[in-house]
């Protein structure tokens, strides 16, 4: 019991200072810079903004998966206490599933297509536990019945191309789950999905962590999904973090002005649009990673940008108690 | 002026079936029902956006009054003439009048094109105007939709996703059509690039008078842009009511559960969503009677058997429901 209760107290997952970096045809550049995060047994980060903010590459990074041209230039990852980075080739392959496991966007080009589910989530389970075939397979059925695959012993024998898309997308959650990680990782996991369908998985998903008490990272950019899941929130802009808060203090009073944009660039978000209302856009587009801004990287298309916000990046400090952001601005501003 | 009621555009019944062949002689075995039915009309300055999910024939509707796809069945009324056949000859001066900006501005765009030749294509394909001409009217384009026009030289992939959507807008704009045809023109950009395309529509139609048939998966998008909603399920409009209306009270209970899915924009009125598998039929294998009773909470005996006709409610709704 104590066990548990310290559990709950110290990070699964504890990130702090990555950099990564890609090489490109005319040298390096960082594509996240000082990304520091941690999440606790039962709690969802949400990691928001737009393409090309470095999200994605954080999330891969957490599994050792960035594609060949990224690498990770500094920093460190604690998973359970234990040095990530500092780990050979087999050390990560024993904790990628075991301790941590990744849902993707797209189950039709994650799943295996000439492998029958059942087979995909019982390879998992082998690779990770001592048991024999029969005993891998019966687990792969448990936890396609764990995430309500409709009829799962007959799933379990299928091809991913004969599941519907949501069932698919169950299928992949299975499979992450197969051998009860600690952290799970989810890279936009509704957004290839129908409206209906992304609210069987966000459902889901919540039931899940509610009954496993899973740590999760959620990486979107869909705004109404981190109000529908998340518990803590991180801004990214330009492969920075740009605000940090709890979600009722994120949504209640967001700090940073591109935060503030983006909740009011969502349409329908008012209470009821006449046609001809505008929304407020943030004019002007996100800069190239390797042409980046001196000073704040929003600043070129921030309304407040001062003299200072073009010539000195903003430190990620504490606005409010728990509640934290880069920004030259003080106090209320917002 | 007395606005003009009678419809710039009117479809009835529009069928889209698509073959479905088999062995050896390659026989017809049956047919997706893409579109199975479908009308409504479209005033002058207007926006009706088609709203569903995958295979509900939103955007084959779309496809098919632009020509792009060939109608099995029903009746396209432009203007008050009626497109026979849709055959090369009928197309011509009436794709003048109707143009479509596509969801993906990256492959609608041809690469090897300069951005003023893409833009210039629909003036010289109809012949409008001198060379000169043309020039000026594809600088004056570029400016109306946010573009600068010394960038007329570049290639498309010069351009992010959102300018190349505005370059999409431009060629549409070239002609001066009276619709456009929006084929989820914003759902491949990011938020803050969508809320300006979406501002760019929507200012011009106040200053030309465009009519929109909008066709989008997200609600957000079409509570913005909209003047009425027509909702598709699997090929059918089960409800087809102003925008306003249609938000406060969705009639058919398919688009209940579309608005009851859509995420809550606050953080402390999360739905408890369900978790329950419950997946759209398969467009091949439609339900028998009422499209949606497989998935509908007040199915009855009667919705298994027949169809339900869209009939009128109050406030110019109208919805295909037997219990409703």
């Amino acid at each position: 019991m104590s066990e548990m209760n310290t559990a709950t107290h110290v990070p699964v997952l504890q990130v702090s200072d990555l950099d990564i970096e890609i090489r490109g045809v005319n040298g390096a550049f960082a594509v996240v810079s000082d990304m520091s995060f941690s999440v606790r047994a039962g709690e969802t980060l949400c990691i928001v903004g737009e393409s090309g903010c470095g999200k994605s590459m954080t999330a891969l990074s957490l599994l050792r998966l960035l594609p060949e041209a990224a690498t990770i230039a500094g920093g460190k990852v604690l998973i359970d206490g234990q040095d990530f980075l500092a780990m050979n080739q087999r050390q990560v392959e024993d904790f990628r599933g075991e301790k941590i496991a990744m849902i993707f966007q797209e189950p039709l080009s994650a799943l295996n297509p000439v492998l029958r589910i059942g087979e995909q989530i019982a390879e998992s389970v082998r690779q990770h536990r001592k048991c024999n075939r029969r005993e891998a397979d019966a687990r792969a059925v448990d936890v396609l019945r764990l995430v309500q695959m409709p009829d799962p012993e007959r799933r379990a024998a299928q091809f991913p191309h004969e599941l519907s898309g949501g069932m698919r997308q169950r299928a992949m959650i299975a499979l992450a789950l197969a051998c009860d990680p600690k952290i799970i990782i989810a890279d936009e996991p509704t957004t290839a999905l129908d409206v209906t369908i992304q609210a069987q998985i966000l459902g889901l998903i919540s039931d899940l962590q509610k009954r496993l008490g899973t740590a999760q990272i959620l990486i979107t950019h869909d705004l109404g999904v981190v109000s529908e899941v998340a518990d803590r929130v991180i801004v990214m802009y330009a492969g920075r973090k740009v605000e940090e808060a709890s979600i009722y203090d994120l949504f209640d009073r967001p700090f940073h002005p591109y935060t503030i944009g983006l909740m009011g660039a969502v349409p329908g978000a008012g209470a009821s649009s006449e046609a001809g209302d505008r929304l407020a856009d943030i004019p002007g587009t996100v800069p190239p990673l390797w042409n980046l801004p001196k000073g704040c990287a929003f600043a070129p298309r921030c309304a407040n940008a001062s003299a200072r916000c073009l010539e000195e990046r903003p430190p990620f400090e504490e606005k409010r108690p728990g509640h934290w952001a880069a920004c030259w601005e003080h106090d209320d501003a917002a | 002026m007395q606005p003009d009621r009678t419809p710039l555009l009117s479809v009835e019944n529009l069928e889209v079936h698509f073959p479905i062949r088999s062995g050896v002689f390659q026989r017809q075995v049956g047919a997706v029902k893409a579109v199975d039915g479908v009308s409504f009309s479209l005033q002058r300055g207007e926006t009706l956006s088609l709203v569903g999910e995958s295979g509900c024939g939103k955007s084959t509707t779309g496809l098919a009054l632009m020509g792009l796809v060939k109608p099995t069945g029903g009746r396209v009324q432009f203007d008050g003439q009626e497109i026979r056949g849709f055959n090369r000859a009928a197309l011509k001066s009436y794709r003048r009048r109707m143009q479509i900006v596509f969801q993906d501005p990256f492959s609608s765009l041809n690469p090897r094109q300069r951005v003023k030749d893409i833009i210039r294509a629909p003036l010289d394909i109809h012949k409008v105007g001198t060379p000169a001409e043309r020039e000026t009217r594809v600088a004056e384009l570029m400016e109306r939709v946010g573009l600068r026009p010394d960038q007329a030289d570049n290639f498309a992939h010069q351009f992010s996703g959102g300018q190349r959507q505005r370059i999409g807008i431009a060629r549409a704009l070239a002609l001066n059509p009276d619709v456009i045809v929006c084929d989820e023109p914003v759902s491949a950009l990011d938020v803050s690039v969508q809320a300006q395309i979406l501002n760019l529509l929507s200012d011009l139609q106040r200053d030309l008078g465009v009519s929109y048939l909008s066709i989008s998966h997200d609600l957000g998008v079409v509570e913005f842009i909209s003047h009425r909603v027509a909702v598709m399920y699997l090929g059918k409009i089960v409800e087809i009511a102003p925008k306003t209306r249609i938000f406060a009270e969705p009639g058919h209970p398919y688009t209940e559960l579309l608005m009851r899915s859509a995420p809550s924009r606050d953080p402390r009125k999360r739905h408890s969503f369900s978790a329950t598998n419950d997946d759209i039929p398969s467009a091949t294998k439609k339900p028998s009677g009422c499209p949606f009773h497989t998935r509908c909470p007040l199915v009855t005996a009667v919705c298994k058997t027949t169809e339900p006709a869209l009939t009128a409610r109050e406030g110019g709704q109208m919805v295909a429901c037997h219990n409703r």
